[in-house]
């Protein structure tokens, strides 16, 4: 197997094991959202205004939930001197666990989010269209997210800066992400726009994301 | 192949850490690193793979890999041992081969040659502290590398692993690897030079005195073995090495 193949396999591995964070994501994405209707009251026409944003966030939140431990542990027990020292480029080797997460968290949360949307009133049309945004955007927030899971690498508590460094940043991601949804539920504005643009800047992270935290990295560890 | 280091300097934390350090070992000849504690010797390993960074001086590798850097031709084993609990022994071996860059790996020889070939399966979280050392010691045999950088290997190890390191070593070194161990004790090599670092550059050392001393640093007891002599001297240049500075 090649190096990059094998770290996507490994990583996928270790997440999905023991203290992996794969279905802990989904259920903290399963509480936030149930917790909305409770706090905002059986309201079904509120609730069907505000569900993909609720939804959106939960997904932000959520995807936040493993990164921090993304490069920590790595850096903890050693292995990440090792990734440093590679042959492969240590950008592809950032893109890669960039990858793996986003496949053992950000996926599963695509795969729940139709069944999820029952509990916000969501009829089926705008489940779907609220799946593919969110397809469409929670690889930008993994790839954002590895910048900040590479500054707070060598913290003890980075979990807290990450969220603080990340969370600003995933800004437009999650206008774009719920506008697209909302302009296919209830208009008027047409959905290619903000969809197109959530599409750009999920590409602009996926290059972005990567070398920046590979520069990271390697700034911290010398 | 020659690793030589020509006037290195470190400088961590706002102290110097060595300084006007120079060795040079070539294929087939072992290096031993000494000090008291922080001397500096997992700063030196670290510094040749780029992990930390030159304060100054050169490293320069004759006869290597032009394409590749020294980190890309060497293998590091550090104080962790780079293992993830939830993998299994094997798995852990595997990954690090194919992350490595080896093509194919015989697991179960590999994890033989260090007495870990009954525990495979077991995940690597149950392992006592001497396993694990010796299954991130499997690793250098999996993968061949010329260029072994070991940080006080033995430590944790019984005596029959010990052997069996040592038996490695020996093997690499016939197979004209070269080897810089940092170490407190003797790890079975006896014709291994000796760097001592506590005659470098003592800690907390000013830069005036630093600069006055670096002359004067001459490294290891002359014990050549294999069949370049030792010497201190600043190497000729071919075109193709690479120097790190």
């Amino acid at each position: 197997m090649n190096p990059l193949g094998a770290l996507l396999v490994r990583d996928m591995r270790l997440s999905i094991r023991v203290g992996g964070g794969a279905l802990m994501g989904v259920l903290f994405f399963l509480v936030v959202v149930t917790l909305v209707p409770f706090a905002v009251g059986p309201d079904l026409a509120l609730l069907k205004k505000i569900g993909p944003a609720i939804l959106w966030l939960a997904a932000l939140l959520a995807s936040l939930l493993a990164l921090d431990r993304l490069f920590a542990t790595d850096h903890e027990d050693g292995s990440l001197d090792l990734l440093l020292m590679s042959r492969t480029p240590l950008e592809l080797v950032v893109a890669v666990k960039g990858v793996a997460h986003w496949l053992t968290t950000g996926l599963p949360l695509i795969v729940a989010a139709p069944l999820i949307g029952l509990l916000l009133n969501l009829d089926p049309l705008a489940e779907g269209t609220l799946a593919l945004t969110l397809l469409v955007g929670t690889p930008a927030l993994t790839f954002i997210g590895l910048i900040g899971a590479a500054i707070a690498v060598a913290l003890r508590r980075g979990g807290l800066l990450l969220a603080i460094i990340v969370l600003p940043l995933t800004v437009p991601v999650l206008i774009f992400g719920v506008a697209a949804a909302n302009a296919a539920i209830v208009g008027p504005v047409p959905f290619g726009t903000p969809f197109t643009i959530l599409c750009a800047l999920t590409l602009a992270s996926l290059v972005i994301g990567p070398f920046a935290a590979a520069a990271a990295l390697r700034q911290e560890m010398e | 192949m020659r690793l030589c280091a020509i006037d290195l300097a470190c400088h961590r934390g706002g102290r110097d850490v060595f300084a006007g350090l120079n060795f040079s070992i070539a294929s087939g000849q072992a290096l031993t690193v000494t000090g008291r504690n922080g001397a500096g010797k997992s700063s030196l390993l670290r510094s040749i793979i780029g992990l930390v960074r030159i304060a100054g001086g050169r490293l320069v590798l004759e006869g290597g890999d032009p394409e590749l850097t020294i980190a890309e031709q060497a293998h590091y084993l550090g104080h962790q041992d780079a293992l993830k609990p939830a993998l299994s022994v094997a798995e852990n071996l595997r990954f690090w081969a194919a992350f490595l860059g080896a093509k194919t790996v015989d697991t179960h020889a590999c994890l033989d040659a260090v007495g870990l070939a009954d525990l495979a399966d077991l995940p690597a979280a149950y392992l006592s502290a001497g396993q694990r050392r010796r299954l991130s010691i499997a690793r250098l045999g999996a993968v061949k590398r010329p260029i072994w950088l070991l940080d006080e290997p033995a430590s944790t190890l019984d005596v029959s692993a010990q052997q069996q390191l040592a038996e490695l070593m020996r093997t690499h070194l016939d197979a004209s690897g070269l080897i810089l161990a940092a170490t407190h004790g003797p790890i079975g090599l006896a014709d291994a030079q000796e760097l001592r670092l506590d005659d470098i550059a003592p800690v907390g050392v000013v830069d005036e005195e630093r600069d006055g001393r670096s002359e004067s640093s001459i490294p290891v007891s002359a014990a050549a073995i294999g069949r370049a002599t030792h010497t201190s001297a600043a190497p000729s240049q071919p075109d193709g090495d690479q120097v790190r500075s």
